[in-house]
């Protein structure tokens, strides 16, 4: 480090607490997306926290029986009942004297989008006072890259060959859970720390049940390189397929990264393995679809 | 307190004098009256309890789950298809060593649908590591929850009460409902060695290896063996404070009985009036009605068929491909005793088909005139 660069690093003030409740020893994948949202939102939530996790990566990240990674207790609960297991942990606490421990269901696409919507629905239908996280890295990763719901069109995946690839859309997840009206939804991307740390923290003081939507990308997964995961994290954001924005009571909209130049989804698309078979005609096809969304998204935000 | 209540309320009352915490559950015919009854002691604040209405059996499980894990008294009831869609979490109940207590209500599975009583739901449920007490009166099923919770909760090992359909879950019947402080001074509160808090982070239930999950099961099998000896004080203790004895079976005039039935659930007590009929005739006939499957008593079992010259075994419940399910056990249980003892194995009542007094007629009559069985298994009443 050059003295000038020494001397701006100290003028330099950390935009995140520099508290760590992730240590080192976990057990993923180099340039794993879902160990940094952990890693944020950790730091928001602090250390009054209880996770649930069900089956996926972080099941496996957190490190096999006695040991764990993370400095706040985790129940490793069944793959479809990460928001149900959470609803009764939060309502254990309570009876038995803890009002104050945030209950986080911690679960990823496959664990939220497939096979835990069911249990999701119900805990957000009664607004249990649940913190529900889902990290989403568009498959199911833990098991080897198999299609989930989140799993976008025109993606590779272990059971969506080159030739028969994914031509379904991504299941909408954010609308589904604002459609429960609850007191609030909001997408993060790990490529937006102080966003992500600010919904982590916002969520946290609201009561009900609160849905957290974080891109997270798996360079084992997508076949991409484990440097790019953060760029991949802030491109996603900048071509408006993953736009960062949020919903109170279902209701009201706000879109917390506004972007004066959309870039185009092509350059996204080209540097991730899962997509190198896709002619330019599906990419504009992706193209098209993004805009359509991204202009609904504009209207509901009443930020034309 | 003396009332005239339904199974179904039985189970209430007994998990509301248990002071359960946190209770979620979801509606299935006939259990539906067992969480009305507490939705509304929770609502008027009788119940100081958290009532978690959920969308399925499997989520009823988990948020059980999750609630005892925090450290709360935790129960829930089901029956049937609902039974059977929990089975997963039967299974994370035992392993995670999460001691709920929960109702059932035999009935049987479908297809055809079917709301009547038969026993394939819970026994199907046999190797889920869950404690399993069948009921014969709806004092027995009050009676139960409340030393159920207890046995529970000293072992870690989950337990289900069970009833059957209608002719225990909404029929009524004189119960005396104890007075809540001698139930306190009974069961004292749910205070686990380690539950889930920030105060002290720990992992539950995660990534096993070979090196450590074998050890994980013989503890949970170690203390299973534990609870036969501990059900029978409890029991004891039981009795003691309110003057009834739960114990692992009843012994009804088997003593000097040549043959002796056994039974389970509300059949069990048909079975005595038959017993009492029959003996009236000059036959020496008792009834062994088996309260408790798992952990099955073996022991007590091969002590009172000890006498006996044939042994008939009814069973409300099959296991396609062998045989009636309290039969298997009985059978292994007698498996290297001395005695040579002829063993009848009965099918009856599947899909709620009466069992009265005359069935009992029926398979003693059968048992007396033969001397081993003509056929493996004996169909009572089946319309070939």
């Amino acid at each position: 480090m050059s003295k000038e660069t020494k001397e701006k690093a100290k003028k330099m003030k950390l935009s995140l607490p520099e508290e760590e409740l992730m240590n080192s020893g976990h057990l993923a994948c180099q340039g794993c997306g879902a160990t940094l949202a952990m890693r944020f939102v950790l730091k928001a939530l602090g250390q009054k926290t209880v996770l649930c996790i069900p089956a996926c990566c972080w099941s496996v990240i957190d490190g096999p029986f006695p040991y764990s990674c993370l400095d706040v207790p985790i129940f490793h609960c069944a793959f479809e009942t990460a928001a149900s297991s959470a609803s009764g942990v939060k309502a254990g606490l309570e009876m038995v004297g803890d009002t104050e421990t945030t209950v986080v269901a911690w679960a990823g696409d496959g664990g939220t989008f497939d096979i835990g919507i069911q249990a999701l629905s119900g805990t957000a239908e009664r607004n249990d006072d649940i913190l529900y996280i889902c990290y989403d890295n568009e498959a199911y990763m833990n098991t080897g890259i198999q299609r989930s719901s989140a799993t976008p069109y025109g993606a590779w995946t272990t059971t969506t060959p080159v030739k028969h690839f994914k031509n379904r859309p991504k299941k909408d997840m954010v609308a589904i859970m604002a459609a429960h009206s609850i007191p609030y939804v909001a997408t993060a991307s790990i490529g937006y720390p102080e966003d992500l740390f600010r919904k982590a923290k916002k969520a946290k003081d609201i009561k009900g049940t609160r849905f957290l939507h974080i891109y997270a990308p798996c360079p084992s997964g997508w076949k991409t390189r484990p440097e790019d995961t953060v760029k991949l994290s802030r491109m996603v954001v900048q071509n408006a397929i993953f736009p960062l924005y949020e919903i109170e009571n279902g209701e009201k909209y706000t879109l917390n990264i506004k972007l004066r130049e959309k870039k185009p989804v092509d350059d996204y698309l080209r540097i991730q393995g899962r997509f190198r078979h896709l002619s330019d005609e599906e990419i504009e096809y992706i193209q098209g679809e993004v805009d359509k969304k991204w202009g609904k998204l504009l209207k509901q935000c009443g930020a034309n | 307190m003396r009332k005239v209540i339904m199974g179904n309320h039985a189970l209430s009352y007994g998990a509301m004098l248990g002071r359960s915490q946190v209770i979620a559950a979801y509606p299935i015919t006939p259990q539906t009256q067992v969480v009305e009854l507490l939705s509304e002691m929770c609502a008027d604040g009788t119940l100081d309890a958290k009532f978690i209405k959920v969308e399925s059996e499997h989520s009823a499980m988990a948020a059980c789950l999750g609630a005892s894990l925090a450290g709360a008294r935790t129960f829930t009831a089901t029956s049937s298809q609902g039974l059977t869609l929990m089975h997963e979490l039967l299974h994370w109940a035992s392993g995670g060593r999460l001691p709920v207590v929960m109702g059932n209500i035999n009935r049987a599975m479908a297809p055809g649908w079917s709301i009547w009583s038969d026993q394939n739901d819970s026994l199907s449920q046999r190797d889920t590591g869950w404690m399993q007490f069948y009921c014969g009166s709806n004092q027995e099923v009050l009676d139960t929850v409340i030393q159920a919770f207890k046995v529970s909760e000293a072992l870690h090992i989950p337990s289900m009460v069970i009833l059957d359909a209608f002719s225990l879950s909404h029929t009524y019947e004189v119960v005396d409902v104890p007075d809540q402080d001698k139930v306190d001074e009974f069961l004292p509160p749910y205070k686990p060695r380690i539950r889930i808090t920030p105060e002290e982070p720990h992992a539950f239930g995660g990534l096993t290896g070979p090196e450590h999950y074998f050890e994980l099961r013989y503890k949970l099998q170690k203390e299973m063996e534990k609870a036969p000896a501990l059900i029978e004080k409890t029991g004891k203790e039981y009795e003691k404070f309110f003057g009834r004895y739960l114990g692992l079976v009843e012994d009804h005039r088997c003593g000097d009985a040549e043959l002796i039935l056994i039974t389970s659930g509300t059949m069990g007590n048909t079975a005595k009036v038959a017993v009492d009929m029959l003996r009236e005739e000059g036959m020496k006939v008792g009834n062994l009605r088996i309260k408790v499957f798992r952990p099955f008593p073996f022991e007590t079992v091969r002590k009172i068929l000890k006498g006996a010259r044939k042994v008939a075994v009814v069973d409300r419940n099959i296991s396609y491909g062998y045989h009636g399910i309290f039969y298997q056990e009985v059978k292994s249980a007698l498996y290297g005793q001395d005695s040579n003892l002829p063993l009848f194995g009965f099918i009856a009542g599947l899909g709620g088909r009466d069992i009265t007094p005359e069935t009992f007629r029926e398979i003693v009559q059968y048992t007396k005139e033969k001397d081993r069985p003509e056929e493996e298994i004996v169909w009572i009443g089946v319309k070939r």
